[in-house]
């Protein structure tokens, strides 16, 4: 028979859950991740087609830095996770760029050396070169991580620094792609955390890419003890006296918990409890979902040309719009990820692989009956590729064709199966929750909607509300 | 218990925190964090180490009798004693 009673019950096996859970149960508390899905890693995860393993979100880990750099969030996360930097395996990125015009007139590149970007703006934006060192100083020193300082609009603070609208919109872009859950602009604080993760810090990745890091967080789980169970999530959250007093389960059965940590988002967790907080669940839904085409190619793009480019952030209009598709995808702007072209160190990929991600619109594939979501993914496939294909240099579509394996697509659809985001909002609630306080007295936010952002933010995001709501306060 | 051997201990938890510091040559009368670079999060963590591998419970207004090695041999040593 299983368990009924945990210290700990946590929502979802995400990559906040899994580090919230190994942090609890590495200091001895009984804990239990309740996960919907049979696979683990939420929005950053991998499915199989014919044996070929596809990473779902994550393009790139954020916040990388070498070895020996410290005080930086992925020096934090090893530690509190005690996980040895080799387990991750990362490679760093080569290079990647901001490209914006209808055929990328104004590019700035950027690696994992913070000086190329440096450059890059005192060449292409002098007249912003001491707007930017400001900037930047206040970015270095801001506490980005407290958890109740008052939320300020990104734009303006930027605004007061620089005022060439291109080179604002260039900065922000691939901030806004990697973590920004509103429209048009985003909190400051969240500015700064993904400036620091994309720019100050950079990109990497593992060979074998998201599952290896998954692999890592639930070895460590399950050696400090934790339990996990999988097709198994969290139906009802009923509350007795402010408190979370009973978990149901989706399978019917009951459980009780002295806490409960839930990674499934805001509006999500509150539609959740019973009596469901419905109104403020409502008022707080985020609009912005995401396609995103895979391409597998027999060999690496950099074959045909399309260089050493690791991500490439575009944008073809005069302004730079980050908000909800009005159709089903909005080609115009997006991000072309090339996993080949990462510092393997002597390691390859075995094939060429090309993504584009683009903002799309969710009420209006899931309005769509299969055949026509079938139909639909197609025509979305060929717009995102042929926009992204703008901004590389040109290569006729018969070397392509020749060189094709397969493709796949995944869809507002697929982020909703996959992280059970309500309108298939791929970073969750615009309005952050950074203390994961809830109505309840026992209940707490972690992952996306407590607003660490990136994939070492969400797994930072578990550590802190694990260390701040229980580690801390518990005596033996 | 001797002082010595709380230094040890001390020591062999730091390892594990913080596998990326050089502690072969930590001097043992100068505060921690002005020779190596621990953070607030690091320091929780000694405290709940010592508490999950020894018992030792570290009361959050005694968290700066643990700025040096030397200051928690003081503070811990006769702790383990009374534990013996």
């Amino acid at each position: 028979m299983k368990d009924t009673h945990y210290d700990v019950a946590i929502i979802g096996a995400g990559m906040s859950g899994l580090a919230a859970g190994i942090r609890l149960a590495h200091f001895g508390k009984k804990v239990c991740i309740f996960e919907r899905h049979n696979a683990p890693g939420g929005l950053n995860s991998f499915y199989s087609i014919a044996g070929r393993k596809f990473d779902v979100g994550l393009h790139a880990m954020t916040n990388y830095v070498p070895p020996g750099v410290k005080g930086t969030p992925l020096g934090k996360l090893l530690r509190q996770l005690r996980i040895d930097r080799d387990e991750f395996a990362l490679c760093p990125q080569k290079q990647s760029k901001i490209s914006f015009g209808p055929r990328g007139e104004t590019t700035l590149t950027f690696t994992n050396d913070f000086a190329v970007l440096e450059t890059e703006v005192a060449a292409k934006f002098p007249a912003q070169a001491d707007g930017w060192r400001q900037l930047v100083q206040l970015v270095k020193t801001y506490d980005d991580v407290s958890l109740d300082a008052k939320p300020v609009p990104a734009r303006e603070v930027v605004g007061r620094y620089l005022t060439d609208p291109l080179l604002i919109d260039m900065l922000f872009c691939p901030v806004m792609y990697y973590g920004s859950a509103q429209e048009r602009d985003m909190e400051f604080g969240q500015f700064v955390i993904m400036f620091k993760a994309l720019y100050l810090e950079g990109f990497a990745r593992p060979l074998d890419g998201v599952r290896v890091i998954i692999r890592v967080l639930l070895d460590k789980y399950r050696h400090a003890g934790g339990e996990r169970r999988m097709k198994c999530g969290v139906a009802k959250i009923v509350e007795q006296q402010g408190r979370a007093a009973v978990l149901q389960l989706d399978d019917g059965t009951e459980v009780t918990a002295d806490h409960v940590i839930s990674s499934a988002g805001y509006p999500e967790t509150m539609k959740m409890c019973e009596p469901a907080h419905t109104a403020e669940a409502d008022a707080n839904i985020g609009a912005l979902s995401f396609c995103e085409t895979i391409a597998v190619f027999k060999q690496a793009p950099a074959a045909w040309g399309w260089g050493d480019d690791t991500i490439i952030f575009f944008n073809d209009s005069p302004r730079f719009e980050y908000a909800a598709a009005r159709e089903l995808v909005d080609p115009r702007s997006g991000v072309i990820c090339f996993p080949n072209n990462f510092d393997y160190a002597g390691g390859k990929l075995d094939e060429g692989w090309f993504r584009v991600t683009c903002l799309a619109n969710y009420a209006r594939w899931t309005g769509l009956a299969e055949a026509d979501y079938q139909a639909a993914k197609k025509i979305g496939l060929d717009a995102m590729q042929r926009s992204a294909r703008r901004f590389l240099p040109a290569v006729d579509d018969a070397t392509l064709a020749a060189n094709l394996v397969t493709t796949d697509m995944f869809t507002p659809r697929t982020v909703r199966k996959f992280t059970g985001h309500l309108n298939g909002a791929i970073y969750g609630a615009p309005h952050k929750v950074r203390d994961g306080r809830t109505h309840l007295a026992n209940l707490y936010l972690c992952g996306t909607d407590q607003g660490f952002l990136g994939i070492i933010g969400a797994m930072l995001s578990g550590i802190s509300m694990a260390n701040y709501h229980i580690l801390q306060k518990s005596g033996t | 218990m001797t002082k010595d051997e709380t230094r040890k201990l001390v020591i062999d938890i730091i390892s594990d925190i913080a596998p990326d510091e050089d502690l072969s040559a930590v001097k043992p009368d100068v505060r921690l964090r002005d020779q190596l670079q621990l953070d607030s999060m690091d320091f929780l963590d000694i405290v709940m180490e010592l508490r999950k591998r020894h018992g030792i419970e570290v009361p959050e207004a005694d968290y700066m009798q643990l700025a040096s090695l030397d200051s928690c041999a003081e503070y811990l040593t006769p702790k383990f004693q009374a534990k013996a």
